[in-house]
């Protein structure tokens, strides 16, 4: 790794950190409209996991799925919009190993989805109370999910050309993927084919897993997430970093 | 030894059906002021982009200061400094940071003076700290440029630094890329005005569709395709037969004769005091490189090739 890629590490939080209002706290907002709505009208819903009520379930799952959703968008639109306006030249001129571009957008990526998550949780700590969760499991699951994300959210914005194409990669790929990792129910209440289906997701064991670091269960256990997020972390960083270093679609 | 500052061999590059480049070799060697010409599509740009490493020749090596912008791309862009054509910019950052986060992809940090005098040098002081977005485009091009430089690379290519940028920079600018040359960097540039490439440049090479149709110091090209000629408009009445000959008359009535040296304008002059002729006006015209360019790129050898 080269002293470039701290400099583009740098950039790439910057980036976002000045337009914090959009970047991070209309997610934080976003995820406590989820909350109140959701828990005003399924609060009547039976308990999720014996002893903990439908709005404390709620929360783990709602602050994953806006790290999920915000760190692929951080790396994602960053790339974008560097092609779109033509500014990656400059990365593209410089030094920079594909090794770094993928770690600097990548860390970039789970810094956003990281503060974006402790927003929601804060924020919410206020309206719902909330055990003191296992720091270990959820960093674990915080790092392996944003980090899924981010990689995606690499491998979306070499690939798109258009901003629409970013979003039909978000609409069609992104979004029900996360919405139908049991943000909003444990699975164990689908049926069973369900269940199976959302077991190939994932983005389930990411939520699963860090929902466990609340409240000590979970639909799987968390060994077997974590196993299935870091392999799943792994394939898709050995996956975009073969993108970055074929050059596909910025060195032509 | 290290080689030419940049060596092209047979590079080859085509995008879909055109061959924007069609085996291109050059060498430009270490101090060289070079120029680049060549019409709109020539390749000019997919060239230098090469060797910057954006485009990904199809055949061919290029190296800078004899490293491989392929297999020794960290190297050779350490050596390479790029303006590019486009102007692009980060709209989420101010002049400075541009400058010291460009710095930092090199890996450089104490980069501060060196920023500080490119500012100064490039007259960006009073934009320093302001954002991008609010520049005009001659000062985004100048900051492209300081950009370009950050890393005090010992070559440097400039794709039109002066398109679009008003007299005042392009005299502060040209001014400081010549002091750039006498210190030791190798400049590479392209442009449209051709008078700023004669006045610049020692050496030249002109491509015409991906292929280079000219390679020559200027002086040569200038004495092997233009010539120094006496213009002279007539008050009504015809040229003399003595000097008629060599001579030819453009749309606008100028009468071109071909002259060598004061002597000749001497005796022109007066042959055309013997046979009374009433000068209306007169002019010596010094040997152009527009002349050269409009000759070569009419030549056989320089028309467009279709791609097989
Ligand atoms: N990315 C690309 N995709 C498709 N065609 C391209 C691409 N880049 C260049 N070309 C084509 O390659 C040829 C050479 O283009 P290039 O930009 O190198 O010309 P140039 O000499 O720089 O011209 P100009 O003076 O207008 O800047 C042109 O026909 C151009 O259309
Ligand atoms: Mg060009």
């Amino acid at each position: 790794m080269s002293g470039g890629f701290a400099t583009l590490f740098r950039k790439e939080v910057l980036r976002f950190w000045k337009v914090s209002f959009q970047t991070v706290a209309a997610p934080v907002l976003s995820a406590l409209l989820y909350l109140v709505i959701f828990s005003h009208a399924l609060a009547a819903h039976v308990e999720a996991y014996p002893g903990v009520g439908y709005t404390q379930f709620l929360v783990p799952g709602l602050a994953m799925m806006s790290m999920l959703q915000n760190a692929f968008a951080n790396a994602s639109s960053s790339l974008i919009q560097s092609k779109i306006t033509g500014n990656i030249v400059f990365i593209l001129l410089a030094p920079l190993t594909p090794g770094d571009l993928f770690a600097a957008y990548l860390l970039a990526a789970v810094v956003r989805a990281v503060v974006v998550g402790a927003g929601v949780i804060v924020a919410v700590a206020w309206l719902v109370p909330l055990p003191l969760p296992n720091v270990l499991w959820l960093a674990a699951f915080a790092l392996a999910g944003a980090g899924i994300l981010g990689a995606l959210g690499i491998v979306a914005g070499i690939w798109a050309e258009k901003f629409d194409q970013l979003a039909a990669f978000q609409n069609f790929l992104v979004m029900p993927l996360t919405f139908l990792a049991g943000v909003f129910y444990s699975i164990d209440s689908l049926p069973p084919f369900w269940q199976a289906a959302s077991r190939l997701n994932p983005f389930f064991y990411a939520i699963d897993g860090f929902r466990y670091a609340f409240f000590g269960r979970s639909d799987v256990s968390p060994w077997t997430s974590l196993a299935i997020a870091s392999a799943t972390l792994c394939a898709l960083s050995w996956m975009t970093l073969r993108l970055l270093r074929s050059g596909y679609k910025l060195r032509h | 030894m290290a080689g030419p500052a940049v060596e092209v061999r047979d590079a080859r590059k085509r995008f879909g059906g055109v061959r924007a480049l069609d085996g291109v070799s050059l060498a430009v060697e270490e101090g060289e002021f070079f120029a680049l010409l060549g019409p709109n599509g020539a390749g000019k740009t997919t060239l230098i982009s090469a060797l910057a490493g954006l485009v990904r020749p199809d055949a061919g090596r290029l190296r800078v200061m004899g490293r491989d912008v392929a297999s020794e791309y960290r190297e050779a862009r350490r050596l390479l400094g790029i303006v590019p054509q486009e102007i692009v910019f980060d709209p989420f950052f101010t002049v400075r940071e541009i400058l010291e986060l460009q710095a930092g992809y090199f890996g450089l940090r104490a980069s501060r003076p060196w920023i500080g005098e490119l500012l100064e040098r490039l007259a960006l002081g009073p934009k320093a700290d302001a954002n991008m977005r609010s520049l005009s485009g001659g000062m985004k091009r100048r900051v492209m440029v300081a950009q370009a430089l950050v890393h005090r690379p010992p070559v440097i290519v400039l794709d039109e630094p002066t398109a679009g940028v008003d007299v005042e920079l392009r005299q502060t600018l040209w001014q400081f890329v010549r002091e750039l040359n006498a210190a030791g960097h190798t400049i590479v540039l392209t442009t449209h005005y051709l008078e700023e490439a004669q006045n610049l440049c020692s050496r030249i090479a002109m491509m015409k569709a991906g292929r280079i149709v000219a390679l020559d110091s200027t002086r040569s090209l200038l004495a092997a395709f233009s010539e120094r000629v006496l213009r002279v408009k007539l008050d009504g009445c015809a040229l003399p037969a003595t000097l008629a000959a060599g001579a030819v008359q453009d749309a606008a009535g100028w009468h071109r004769i071909p002259v060598e040296n004061a002597a000749q304008v001497e005796s022109a002059l007066a042959r055309l005091r013997e046979a009374g002729a009433r000068v209306s006006h007169l002019e010596v015209a010094e040997p152009e490189l527009e002349e050269v360019f409009v000759k070569i790129m009419g030549r056989d050898d320089a028309a467009p090739r279709e791609a097989a």
